[in-house]
């Protein structure tokens, strides 16, 4: 079988069905990972002391550890304590509270960056913190997160293929088993790396598109 | 400038300490409708920690602050709608750098007083009018001149209907040229009535517009009478000293 074929006839199909699976893992995990990210950040710098400190211990714990052993926590680890999840959502979780994580780091950076007065300013003309917070403070310091956070959401498409470690069979699992099936790694990874680029060219082209359109004069 | 008799804000020996040092040993003065108390001295006398103290960004040790015969202090949890009724005018503007003029205008009216969103436009271009700033209504904080940027906080303040403004330095971060339009703003506006309170330096400025002038040393008033007062004969050697050192300053300034 020559090689049109293979990758026509064999290859092109359950690949297919893999990046599927893939899109809508990163579909679920990227915006409610960032959306995670927010809150830890926020909780972080601006809670109370409890607060602040379980922000600071959820980063330390899911930055700390690695993304598969917490995935083989979610999926193995917790049917012990009756909490059965899908390959799916085991993986979904985990890529949500690993980019989390991340992403809370990068707007943590981006919080402690804008300058006291705009707080100051909110509250003398009579907002709560929390609407300084919302209105003023977080329309500027996602603007200035936005880089690091496309760093993280690049990366997430890609740490996206540990789904397989959990049996969700996504891009890199439907890749691996056609692999060894037909004794074709090279080939087959090849494809699978060149669709995993073709994702990150898109992802990267949307996020650029974003951080143009929500530029501002003097802010980033 | 005239003044009836209604006292709008009263300070009543504001005590405020960071660790062991002492910024504010009980300030005590009041201020009636339609005034503008202009107070002076050297840095670090706890001038911009007073003004602090008055809308509760600081919140002193002791004492008590009342607005039209209202406790403002020790009501943490209404705080925000005194503070409505207080405009601050910072040294260094803080104009919401992602937001346009008319929008840094328009957002209180919108978010604190929850105005419909037509007519928060409406009162936020005028406030813009006022301060001769409504052809920038649309452009950024970072494409404005200082004098621009404090013009529009000026607007941003009055646009609350505010009973007392406070302006905490308003013309110290500004080049020398920029000065004379902000001061312009707020002359206009003790012309139209508005009670103020004035942190400056600006010695011409007090002069002309203060009811009264307030000296500041050392976290206490240490002297306080009319314009005429303060600079012909002021209780204290003190008082005229730094008057004398600040008045040859601004001249040079104005060289």
């Amino acid at each position: 079988m020559d090689t049109i074929t293979f990758i026509r006839e064999i290859l092109l199909s359950p690949l297919l069905e893999g990046t599927l699976v893939t899109v809508k893992l990163i579909a679920y995990s990227i915006p409610i990972g960032f959306l995670l990210g927010v809150l830890i950040a926020v909780g972080r710098v601006y809670g109370n002391k409890l607060l602040s400190s379980f922000c600071a211990l959820y980063t330390l714990f899911f930055r700390g550890s690695p993304l598969l052993v917490q995935l083989f926590i979610l999926y193995y680890g917790l049917p012990s304590f009756g909490i059965f999840l899908s390959p799916f959502m085991a993986a979904v979780l985990g890529f949500t509270f690993c980019s989390g994580a991340y992403h809370s780091e990068y707007i943590r950076g981006a919080l402690q960056s804008i300058k006291m007065g705009q707080m100051m300013a909110g509250e003398a003309i009579g907002m709560s913190r929390f609407q300084v917070i919302i209105y003023i403070i977080l329309p500027q310091a996602l603007r200035r997160a936005i880089p690091g956070c496309s760093n993280e959401i690049i990366y997430l498409v890609k740490y996206s293929s540990l789904a397989f470690i959990v049996t969700c069979v996504e891009l890199t699992g439907a890749g691996k088993i056609i692999a060894s099936r037909y004794f074709e790694y090279t080939l087959v990874f090849l494809v699978v790396g060149a669709i995993y680029l073709f994702m990150v060219s898109i992802v990267t082209k949307i996020l650029n598109t974003l951080e143009k359109r929500l530029e501002i004069p003097g802010i980033g | 400038m005239q003044s009836d008799n209604k006292i709008v804000l009263s300070v009543e020996n504001i005590h405020k300490s960071y660790g062991k040092e002492k910024i504010l040993k009980g300030v005590s003065f009041t201020i009636k409708k339609g005034e503008t108390k202009v107070i002076i001295g050297p840095s670090g006398s706890g001038k911009s920690t007073l003004l602090r103290c008055i809308n509760q960004l600081t919140v002193p040790d002791g004492g008590k602050i009342l607005l039209e015969n209202e406790e403002v202090t020790h009501h943490q949890k209404e705080i925000n709608r005194f503070r409505q009724k207080m405009g601050m005018v910072f040294q260094d503007f803080n104009l919401f750098d992602h937001l346009t003029a008319l929008k840094n205008v328009e957002i209180g009216l919108i978010k604190v007083k929850k105005m419909d969103k037509l007519a928060a436009r409406k009162k936020a271009m005028e406030e813009l009018k006022q301060v001769g700033l409504e052809k920038q209504a649309n452009l950024y904080p970072a494409q404005l001149s200082g004098g621009q940027k404090q013009r529009v906080s000026i607007a941003r303040a009055l646009a609350m209907d505010p009973k007392v403004i406070l302006f905490d330095e308003p013309t110290s971060a500004l080049d020398p040229e920029l000065i004379g339009e902000v001061l312009e703003v707020i002359k206009r506006l003790a012309l139209a009535g508005m009670t103020m309170v004035v942190v400056t330096h600006e010695m011409g400025f007090a002069r002309s517009v203060a009811n009264e002038i307030i000296f500041m040393e050392d976290g206490s008033i240490k002297d306080q009478g009319t314009p005429y007062k303060m600079f012909n004969n002021p209780e204290h050697e003190r008082t005229k000293k730094f008057l004398h050192k600040i008045t040859e300053l601004y001249g040079k300034s104005e060289e």
